[in-house]
């Protein structure tokens, strides 16, 4: 049997605004993932690393600050340098429609904004980070 | 109450037995209660409030049965205070229509608040950027992104100054949402209005300062627990006598509702949090009528209209009564609770945003009718961004038609009396002193957070709210259910990625134009004054009149009291 998959749900920046975090963290658990939580006030830095020490499937970053469009990029571009590009980068938040797109261009692979439904998440996470634990 | 259902459904009737032969000989509760049990009911027909406390279908005198007038409900103005802490209540004064607002640089917020005056708003309320709050000046390395984002970047006297820059500081009553940076944010208030020759002891207004609560659910610290508990209570000591109007704390149950509490958590560990403080300033050797008075709340106005008003009318009655039972206040100052509402930021949808104007109509209703003192209805496009001029005129409007168009400011407290509120009113209150209890085992609010309690019962009850909606338990329009695909979308408040370029040049200006010397000096004083036992505020003020920043000023005080490290719980 394929072992879990593994997921660092990550809360970088200033912002302490943890419920989202929290509540990802509890669907994926329930739906099997091994589940790491970096808390709260982390900086890119330090979830690059955890994510590589973790040897995680997966980063699901939440910020809902407005620093969406600095900590995703300055994340992936990090991943990249390290050469751990093939983590999954995803996340949501207090993200504008018109920021969602800019994101995927810079490599997030998956953008949640408010009122999406847990399963839809649960469901991209099995699918896009399940692939590395396939590979 | 929930025997009193089964109750009823155990009553012998078949579930499906027609009224006529199960109501032979019955009448008045009993028959009612036949008729109800053998009618079929309506699909998803929900027997608990949004915080999941069970409801009956009906209230009725039986359940007033312990409810004393004179003892649990008094008049307005007259202890309990359930019925409100006025006697004239808006019949003497409306609430104040308070907008909470803050983005970007001083000047920007600063126009904002000109144009929310020039529309009839009644006091100002500033939102601080994340960088403000957490004591980073707007150029550290962790303000990166975050510069005058979720609210105004403030870093440094002349940001102050520039923000409140045409407002008469004399006249004017400012409410500052900012916590662990809160003596930093006075100071500079102070000093502000020094230079436009406004006496301190004339300043209006209210500090957040509820470091308790960011342990618990807003997540926003620098020190641990005990030194904020010691900044807070030289702050209480120094506003007594030097800013004898201003409101030092607003102990907020807002931020623990939006991290996903019940309505009775929000309650309890609000009301749990304000007794600490009381605690903490009679354990500093102050007499507790020299600093209740000044103690104000802040609550969230959430969607499930009449458990929010019985969560206010049972908020007042518990403080009052603990206030002259157990900490023996004899000022009646000291046993009013009053209180700042805002509508829940968590309700609001992505989805149909338009629809988030009823949903803040009903929600600040409920607070008016819970007899808030000042309350902040929310912009419909907040679950996105920081609202846009327009949007935060529809908020303030909303709050103008209920004032005065409704009726509902006509008549005080009128839900007082109402079976069904009264009843829940006194369920609340049993709830919160079952809590009371519960944190009481811990050994305190402070020995709680240590152990994770409030974090965990919070995440608790936030889990299953979401797992409801996700399993369409529970309807949220336009999420779950009556979904559509958007077709407009709604125009946004966006923050330009130069008002943090904008903002470090004047942080770095500000650095250059000073005496450094002096601001280091002042800056160690701050230091070793932590190390000893002076009140803190004075040195604060020397650290602001000698041009620190807030980044600096924060940091002064890292070598004695240490960071905060949040026990991660999940």
């Amino acid at each position: 049997m394929a072992r879990p998959i593994r997921i660092l749900v990550a809360k970088a920046g200033l912002d302490g605004h943890d419920r989202g975090a929290k509540v990802i963290a509890g669907a994926l658990r329930d739906a099997g993932c091994e589940v790491i939580y970096t808390g709260l006030h982390q900086t890119p830095e330090q979830v690059v690393e955890a994510a590589i020490q973790e040897d995680v499937d997966g980063i699901g970053l939440s910020v809902l600050s407005g620093a969406h469009m600095t900590l995703f990029p300055r994340i992936k571009e990090l991943l990249v340098k390290e050469g751990a590009d093939d983590i999954v980068l995803f996340g949501g938040g207090t993200i504008p429609p018109e920021d969602v797109k800019p994101l995927l261009a810079a490599g997030v692979a998956g953008v949640f904004t408010p009122g999406t439904p847990m399963a839809t998440i649960v469901d991209f996470v099995r699918r896009e980070c399940g692939k590395r634990v396939g590979a | 109450m929930d025997d009193k259902v089964k109750k009823t459904k155990t009553n012998g009737h078949p579930p499906n037995g027609k009224a006529k032969d199960s109501s032979r000989g019955l009448s008045g509760e009993a028959l009612w209660n036949a008729q109800f049990e053998s009618t079929p009911k309506r699909p998803g027909a929900i027997d608990r409030t949004i915080s999941d406390h069970p409801l009956k279908p009906l209230y009725g005198p039986e359940d007033l049965a312990g409810i004393d007038h004179d003892r649990d409900l008094g008049y307005p103005g007259e202890y309990p205070y359930t019925r409100g802490i006025h006697p004239t209540m808006y019949r003497g004064r409306l609430w104040t229509m308070r907008q909470f607002a803050g983005f970007g640089t001083a000047q920007q917020t600063n126009e904002r608040f000109h144009f929310l005056l020039a529309q009839g708003q009644t006091g100002l309320s500033v939102a601080f950027d994340m960088p403000a709050l957490m004591g980073y000046d707007s150029d550290h390395p962790r303000a990166l992104g975050e510069v005058g984002k979720c609210g105004v970047a403030i870093a440094t006297l002349q940001d102050m100054q520039d923000l409140m820059s045409g407002i008469d500081l004399g006249r004017i009553s400012t409410s500052m949402t900012i916590n662990c940076t809160a003596p930093v944010a006075l100071a500079l208030y102070i000093v502000t209005a020094e230079s436009q020759g406004v006496p301190q002891d004339k300043l209006s207004g209210t500090l957040q300062a509820d470091m308790l609560k960011e342990y618990i659910a807003q997540k926003e610290w620098i020190y641990p627990p005990e030194p904020s508990m010691r900044i807070i209570t030289d702050m209480m000591s120094y506003c007594a006598r030097h800013v004898p109007k201003w409101n030092t704390i607003s102990i907020s149950g807002y931020h623990i509702r939006e991290a996903g509490s019940t309505a009775a958590q929000e309650l309890a560990f609000t009301l749990a949090v304000g007794f600490a403080y009381v605690e903490a300033g009679i354990a500093a050797g102050m007499d507790v009528d020299e600093f209740a008075p000044r103690l104000s709340f802040f609550f969230n106005a959430h969607s499930d209209f009449f458990e929010e008003i019985a969560k206010y009318r049972a908020a007042r009655r518990i403080w009052a009564r603990h206030m002259r039972e157990r900490y023996k206040a004899k000022n009646p100052r000291s046993w009013t609770m009053r209180f700042h509402t805002q509508t829940a930021g968590c309700s609001a949808t992505a989805q149909q945003a338009q629809n988030n104007i009823m949903r803040v109509a009903f929600q600040a209703l409920g607070a008016v009718l819970g007899g808030t003192q000042s309350l902040h209805t929310n912009s419909l496009d907040e679950v996105l961004a920081l609202p846009t001029e327009e949007n935060a005129q529809i908020a303030l409007r909303t709050q103008q038609i209920i004032a005065y168009e409704t009726g509902a400011a006509n008549v005080i407290d009128p839900l007082g009396g109402s079976y069904f509120v009264e009843k829940l009113t006194s369920e609340m209150e049993a709830a919160a002193e079952e809590y009371f209890e519960r944190i009481a085992e811990f050994g305190g609010v402070i020995p709680a957070i240590h152990a994770g309690f409030f974090q965990k019962e919070i995440a608790d009850a936030s889990y299953r709210y979401q797992r409801e909606i996700e399993n369409g338990e529970r309807i949220i329009v336009g999420v779950n259910d009556f979904v559509q695909e958007e077709a407009e979308s709604i125009s946004l408040l966006n923050i330009d990625r130069a008002v943090e370029l904008e903002q470090c040049r004047r942080v770095q200006a500000f650095r250059a134009s000073r005496d450094g010397e002096a601001a280091q000096r002042a800056l160690e004083r701050l230091t070793d004054a932590a190390r000893g036992d002076d009140n803190l505020m004075p040195h604060y003020l020397n650290c602001v009149r000698s041009k620190a920043t807030l980044g600096e000023i924060s940091e002064a005080l890292v070598p004695v009291f240490g960071r905060y490290r949040e026990p991660a719980v999940i």
